[in-house]
């Protein structure tokens, strides 16, 4: 390229960018062109329906029909049926149970796999199966491993002379509920387990050999090193482990539809019994804003937790 | 990290062979065991689908003559049924063309969104940024009452479209998330070399940062395209017709006839209805791990 071509082309390709490029380098456009369709989809469909779950609460609409104005009258319904207490209580219980189980597992096989084992890969990306499989799906399989007839545990167990009857999975309240916090547990160890081995391998080596050299014991140092370090990314687990925990659905939609008797329904399953086929929109709608006080507690937390991290305060150099 | 890894080059593989308790014995009974135990039950549900679709339904529910862990006389009715006598095909391309169209929407937005807070830097962009966060912690089980009226009023119910517009709530805040995190890690220098060769902002992003950030859009889309193929709670709340639900939800809702449970059929539903995320995933594995380690260490 001789050098006096240059100059004419820097000229000429700088003298006529179109109108709509200069808007485009307009910053202010530039940025709500491109906050617009995720703020714009966010609001109609998330920020709008939000505060229009609230305003039903307070309603008897019904579905297809408009509602009035009915003030606390669905809360105080629902403080005086039992079906509704019953329901948060065992949503609690089924929180608690499920998350307790996945993170004691979760955290055990994060650090077997940490370990060097071989095929190391391989492993992680088959123990993510159950999480990437549709829960309605695997849910159905537990349906039928939990079958009353013909469940394969049951056919074990008999195997082994341990027990004369099939085991009642489902048919008896408190058996429900725990076949029910199995399954969860089953379907929410790899995600634990997985993100927090991701956790464990930011651990330096050499503080476990500090450690060592120090005469730490196993105990000491997963007590004294890996937890503390752990903490950050296991504070964040915690949070969208309980959170989506507490708001599940499939899994006992699946399941049991809440039976024996109500017994097992969780806050979401019961507003949805109660708001689309039972068609009382305005009480479904006060059963799942009952849910926002214990999503606010568990939000709370995450952004205390998350909030000390880097990221939030604006710098860039933690890659 | 980095400077403490570096200089000691010498130690994990060694320290096991240095410890004496830690012998080869000790070393299978408390890792190798256990570990093949977590597998197994982890497993064992697939395996139990898979076995219980290819079975006779004769074989099926009679554990006394045959060994129920294993199939005398496999064979391929159950699938037949599903793909020739349900309307399987069509709740397949449904889904496909859902999970699809909601992906393509959330990134088209999220990548804007993400560029606009990570790169274009103007005030209040934490507070976006934070409020989008916020935004992925709403559960679709709170929404979906008010968002029936919604999708009513926008006379979209039992529409596919219901779908795609809705599923970006929960794909949008993630996958911005995400690709925040992606961009982050783009050195800002190579954008100001090309605003001083006199690039334009659209130019920047079309020729520097997108085909950078490659990687993490192929994460981004990995995760919210099989997000959507799981999706349950909204598909059962705004799709009444059987032609247009997604197979999660027609495979409980149209296969379960009345208490008769046909266990076959619906292992057959539940087997062909996670092949197709389980191979999508299999290709990918690698950049689906990272987007869910990248998003919870972000």
């Amino acid at each position: 390229m001789s050098a006096h071509a240059d100059p004419t082309l820097w000229v000429r390709s700088r003298s006529k960018p179109s109108a709509l490029a200069k808007l485009f380098d307009n910053k202010t456009f530039l940025i709500f062109i491109c906050l617009a369709p995720a703020l714009g989809l966010l609001l109609v469909f998330l920020t709008y329906p939000l505060g229009l779950g609230i305003y039903l609460s307070f309603t008897d609409t019904q579905l297809g029909k408009p509602g009035v104005w009915v003030g606390l009258e669905n809360f105080q319904y629902l403080l005086t049926d039992r079906v509704f207490l019953n329901t948060v209580w065992n949503t609690i219980f089924y929180t608690a149970a499920a998350t307790a189980a996945k993170f004691a597992l979760g955290l055990w096989l994060a650090l077997l796999l940490n370990e060097n084992v071989p095929l190391k890969s391989l492993l992680r990306a088959i123990i993510l199966l159950p999480w990437i499989t549709p829960t309605v799906l695997s849910a159905i399989a537990f349906g039928w491993i939990y079958d009353p007839q013909f469940s394969i545990i049951s056919y074990v167990f008999k195997h082994l002379g341990l027990i004369s009857t099939n085991f009642d999975f489902l048919g008896t309240p408190w058996h429900a509920r725990w076949s029910l916090v199995v399954a969860n547990t089953w379907r929410g160890i790899p995600f634990v387990a997985i993100s927090l081995l991701a956790g464990l391998q930011t651990i330096s080596p050499s503080l476990y050999e500090a450690a060592m050299l120090d005469g730490a014991s196993g105990w000491q140092r997963f007590r004294r090193v890996t937890v503390p370090l752990l903490m950050p990314i296991l504070a964040v687990v915690l949070t969208f482990s309980v959170l989506f925990t507490f708001a599940d659905f499939q899994l006992v939609y699946a399941i049991t539809r809440g039976g024996p008797i109500n017994s097992t329904h969780l806050m979401a399953t019961l507003a949805f019994q109660r708001g689309i086929p039972g068609a009382a929109l305005g009480e479904g709608a006060a059963i799942a804003v009952s849910m926002i006080p214990f999503l606010v507690i568990a939000t709370l937390f995450s952004y205390f937790a998350v909030g000390n991290r880097k990221w939030q305060q604006g710098s860039d150099d933690d890659v | 990290m980095s400077e403490l890894a570096s200089p000691a080059p010498i130690s994990t593989k060694d320290v096991p062979q240095v410890m004496a308790w830690d012998s080869r014995a000790r070393r299978a009974v408390t890792i190798y065991v256990p570990l093949a135990c977590f597998l197994l039950i982890l497993l064992f549900p697939f395996y139990w689908m898979t076995i219980t679709t290819f079975k006779p339904n004769g074989e099926l529910l009679d554990y006394t003559h045959t060994n129920p862990f294993w199939i005398n006389s496999p064979t391929l009715d159950n699938i037949r049924k599903l793909l020739f006598e349900t309307e399987y095909p069509r709740w397949l391309t449904t889904t496909m063309g859902v999970a699809f169209g909601a992906t393509a929407i959330s990134l088209v937005a999220s990548v804007l969104a993400a560029y606009a807070i990570q790169r274009l830097r103007f005030r209040g962009s934490k507070y976006v940024g934070l409020a989008i966060y916020l935004a992925y912690l709403v559960p679709p089980s709170i929404l979906f009452i008010p968002l029936a009226e919604v999708v009513y009023s926008f006379g979209l119910f039992d529409s596919p479209w219901a779908l795609v517009l809705t599923y970006p709530t929960f794909l949008i805040p993630f996958c911005t998330w995400l690709l925040i995190g992606y961009f982050k890690s783009i050195p800002y220098e190579l954008e100001e070399c090309a605003l001083i060769d006199g690039a334009s902002r659209l130019q920047i992003l079309r020729r520097i940062t997108l085909p950078l950030a490659v990687p993490g859009l192929i994460s981004a889309g990995i995760f919210a395209f099989t997000l959507s193929w799981n999706e349950f709670i909204y598909a059962l709340a705004f799709i009444s017709s059987s032609e247009n639900k997604t197979v999660p939800v027609a495979i409980l809702t149209e296969l379960v006839q009345g208490d008769v449970y046909q266990w076959g059929a619906l292992m057959a539903g539940a087997l062909l209805g996670s092949l197709p995320v389980a191979i999508f995933y299999s290709f990918f594995v690698e950049y689906y791990v990272s987007s869910l380690t990248g998003a919870v260490k972000e």
